[in-house]
C-alpha cells in the first residue's frame, strides 16, 4: 500500500498556483521531496495533514483520505516543520511531554515516551534547561522528537537540515536514515538539496513550480550513464585528438576526457592509444548519473 | 554490577491512545498552569502571584476589622469586591493575557498542535476556559474568604449600658445567598474579561505590546465611560448614564449582577430597571460569543503558519 497517493491535487492561492495537478505514489521506506523554493513543499505536507483544504483533487495519506479522515492521519503522523516552532521558555523534556500528551498518551507513557525519544536524537542531560539557550542543532533534535514520541508510521519532515552547521547536516542525515531503517517509521522529507537526499532515501519525488518532474527510486537516478572518464597525466589534448581521430565522440572537461562508450570496442581503444602515445592512465571509470542532472538536462 | 546504560534500541509504542477528553483536559491544566506561571522560570511567577496576594489582602483586612468591630459594614460586599479592586484585576489580565493568547504565536508552536488529533475549536475552548478559570480563581478566592470570615464572626458585639442594642449580622442563609450570587458575578467577570484580554493579546503577538493594549482598552473604556457619566450626570441624565456602562468592561458586568442578581451597585449608575439587565446580560453573552469567534479565526490563521 502507498503511504501517500495524490491524483490531481491541486492548490490555488489567489495570484499563485502551489501546486499543478499534481499525481504521485510513493511507497513506503524513505522518500525525498525536492524543489526550489516556492515549488510547492510545504504546501503540499499541509494538504497531507489534512490542514489545507486542496482546490481540487484527491490525496491519501497511509490509506486515509485527507478530506474525511483528516483526525484519524493526525494521529498516525509525525510533523517536524522547517521554522522554528518552540517555547523559550519551557526545558525540551516538559515540552516533549506535552506535545505528547497532546497526541493523547497518558500522562507515565508520555513520560517514558519523551525520555526515550530524546535520548535517540541525542539530547541527554540539556533536556532540563529551557530552549531558549539551546543552538540550532539541539532545536533542530527537539523538533524531531516532538515529530516522533507518539510513535508515528510516517513523518513529515520540512527541511530538517535547515541552518546546521557540516557536522550537524550529517548527523541529522544519520538521524533520519535510522529512523527509516532501524525505527521502521516512513519518512518523507524535504530539502532543495538534492545531493543530501541522495545518500539518504529510497525515493525521491521531484517537484518544480508545482508539477511533478520525477518521481522515482534513487538507484535508477544514479545508475551508470553511457560515458566513461579518462585522466591521463598530461598529454591530455593529443590523446583527446588521437582518439576523435578512431572515431569516438571525446569532449574534454577539465582535466578528464568523457568518451561516450560506443561498445566493447571503446575501452579497447582507449587502452591502446594510451599504450602507443606511452601516456600514464590514472583512471578510466564509468561515471554515475547525480539526481542534481535531472535540473541542468 | 557496573551502572552502564544499555542502549536497546527504539521501540515502538502500544499503549492506548486515549481520545478527545483527555486531550482536552490536558491543554486546559497546562494552560492554567501556564496562567500563574507554574512550570515555567520563576519570574515568570512573580507577576502573577504578586497579584493574587495583592488581591486578598484587602479581604483579609476586612475579615479582621469585622472580626474586632463586629459591624457588618466592615465586610466588603462579595459582588463589589472586583470592581473596587479592578486596577489590580486589570494588571493580572493585562499581564497573563498575553502568555496564554500570543505566546505560542509569537513562537509558532500552534502548527504542531494542529498537526495532531486535537481540533482547532478544543483548542481555543481550552485555552479560553483555561485562562477564565485562572481569572475566576483570582476574584473568588477572596470573596470566599470574605465569606469564610463572615461564618466564623457569629456573636453580635456587646451593648455598653445605656446604648441601643448593636445592627445584627445578617443571618448565615443571607450570606450564602449573597455568597453564591457572588460568585456568579466572579464567573462572568471573569469569561468577560478573559473573552476581552484574549482577543486583544492575540492580535499583539510581542508579548510588552499584548500587556500594553490590554491595559490600554481597560484604561480608555473606563476613562471614556466616566466622562461621559460625569457629563450626563451633571445635566441630571441618569438614564444615559447607566447606559454608558455598557462599554466599560467592569461595569458592564456589574450592570447584570446589579438587574440580575439582586446586587447593589458598585459603579456610578447601574443601567435602568430590568431591560437594562437583560441587555447587559445579551452584551456579555455577545462579547463571549465574539471572543471565541474571533480567537478561532485568528489560531486558524496562525497554525497554518
Amino acid at each position: 500500500m502507498p503511504i501517500i497517493a495524490t491524483q490531481g491535487l491541486t492548490m490555488r492561492f489567489p495570484g499563485v498556483t502551489a501546486l499543478d495537478a499534481l499525481t504521485v505514489s510513493v511507497e513506503p521506506g524513505v522518500v525525498g521531496l525536492v524543489g526550489a523554493n516556492g515549488a510547492g513543499k510545504s504546501t503540499l505536507i499541509k494538504i497531507l495533514l489534512g490542514l489545507l483544504p486542496p482546490t481540487s483533487g484527491q490525496a491519501a495519506v497511509l490509506g486515509l483520505d485527507i478530506v474525511r479522515d483528516g483526525g484519524r492521519i493526525r494521529e498516525r503522523v509525525g510533523y517536524m516543520p522547517e521554522h522554528d516552532c518552540l517555547p523559550p521558555d519551557m526545558p525540551a523534556t516538559e515540552f516533549v511531554v506535552h506535545m505528547a500528551r497532546m497526541s493523547g498518551l497518558p500522562a507515565t507513557a508520555a513520560r517514558e515516551r519523551a525520555a526515550d525519544t530524546l535520548r535517540h536524537v541525542g539530547l541527554y542531560e540539556e533536556r532540563y534547561r529551557p530552549i531558549g539557550g539551546y543552538s540550532t542543532g539541539m532545536r533542530q533534535r527537539v523538533k524531531l522528537a516532538q515529530a516522533l514520541v507518539h510513535d508515528p508510521q510516517l513523518v513529515f519532515l520540512d527541511e530538517p537540515t535547515n541552518g546546521l552547521d557540516p557536522a550537524g547536516r550529517d548527523e541529522m542525515l544519520g538521524l533520519i536514515r535510522r529512523i527509516g531503517a532501524e525505527f521502521g517509521i516512513s519518512v518523507l522529507v524535504t530539502s532543495h538539496l538534492l545531493g543530501e537526499l541522495e545518500r539518504i532515501c529510497d525515493h525521491v519525488v521531484i517537484i518544480d513550480g508545482g508539477r511533478l518532474l520525477r518521481s522515482q527510486a534513487v538507484a535508477s537516478f544514479t545508475e551508470a550513464s553511457g560515458v566513461l572518464v579518462v585522466e591521463v597525466d598530461e598529454g591530455t589534448e593529443k590523446l583527446g585528438m588521437r582518439l576523435a581521430q578512431t572515431g569516438l565522440r571525446v569532449r574534454p572537461e577539465g582535466r578528464f576526457l568523457l568518451v561516450d562508450i560506443a561498445g566493447e570496442s571503446t575501452f579497447d581503444a582507449i587502452r591502446d592509444a594510451v599504450a602507443e602515445m606511452d601516456l600514464c592512465l590514472i583512471r578510466m571509470e564509468q561515471r554515475r548519473h547525480h539526481i542534481e542532472e535531472v535540473f541542468t538536462t | 554490577m557496573t551502572s552502564t546504560i544499555h542502549d536497546i534500541g527504539y521501540r515502538h509504542y502500544d499503549g492506548p491512545r486515549l481520545g478527545r477528553a483527555y486531550v482536552l483536559r490536558s491543554l486546559f491544566v497546562h494552560n492554567l498552569r501556564a496562567a500563574f506561571g507554574l512550570g515555567r522560570p520563576i519570574k515568570s511567577k512573580v507577576m502573577p502571584f504578586l497579584l493574587f496576594g495583592a488581591m486578598l489582602l484587602p479581604a483579609v483586612g476586612s475579615v479582621a476589622a469585622l472580626a474586632l468591630t463586629k459591624e457588618p459594614g466592615a465586610l466588603i460586599r462579595y459582588s463589589a469586591y472586583a470592581v473596587f479592586l479592578q486596577p489590580l484585576v486589570a494588571i493580572f489580565l493585562a499581564a497573563q493575557s498575553p502568555v496564554i493568547a500570543s505566546r505560542e504565536m509569537r513562537f509558532n508552536v500552534v502548527p504542531l498542535y494542529f498537526s495532531r488529533p486535537l481540533g482547532r475549536f478544543d483548542y481555543v475552548l481550552a485555552k479560553y476556559g483555561a485562562f477564565a478559570t485562572a481569572l475566576f480563581i483570582l476574584l473568588a478566592t477572596p470573596v470566599t474568604l470574605l465569606y469564610a470570615g463572615a461564618l466564623a464572626t457569629r456573636e453580635p458585639r456587646q451593648p455598653n449600658p445605656g446604648e441601643a442594642p448593636p445592627p445584627q449580622l445578617p443571618g448565615i442563609g443571607e450570606h450564602t445567598v449573597h455568597y453564591l450570587e457572588g460568585l456568579a458575578g466572579c464567573v462572568l467577570f471573569a469569561l468577560v474579561l478573559g473573552g476581552l484580554g484574549l482577543v486583544v493579546a492575540a492580535f499583539t503577538p510581542r508579548r510588552g505590546f499584548g500587556v500594553a493594549s490590554v491595559i490600554a482598552v481597560y484604561l480608555v473604556s473606563l476613562t471614556v465611560v466616566t466622562i461621559v457619566q460625569g457629563i450626563a450626570e451633571s445635566q441630571s441624565k441618569y438614564t444615559i448614564s447607566g447606559w454608558a456602562g455598557l462599554f466599560t468592561p467592569f461595569y458592564l458586568v456589574d450592570g447584570v449582577q446589579v438587574r440580575l442578581f439582586g446586587a447593589e451597585t458598585s459603579t456610578p449608575q447601574p443601567p435602568p430597571g430590568p431591560f437594562g439587565g437583560v441587555v447587559f446580560a445579551a452584551a456579555c453573552a455577545a462579547l463571549i460569543v465574539a471572543a471565541v469567534g474571533i480567537l478561532y479565526a485568528r489560531f486558524r490563521k496562525a497554525g497554518l503558519r
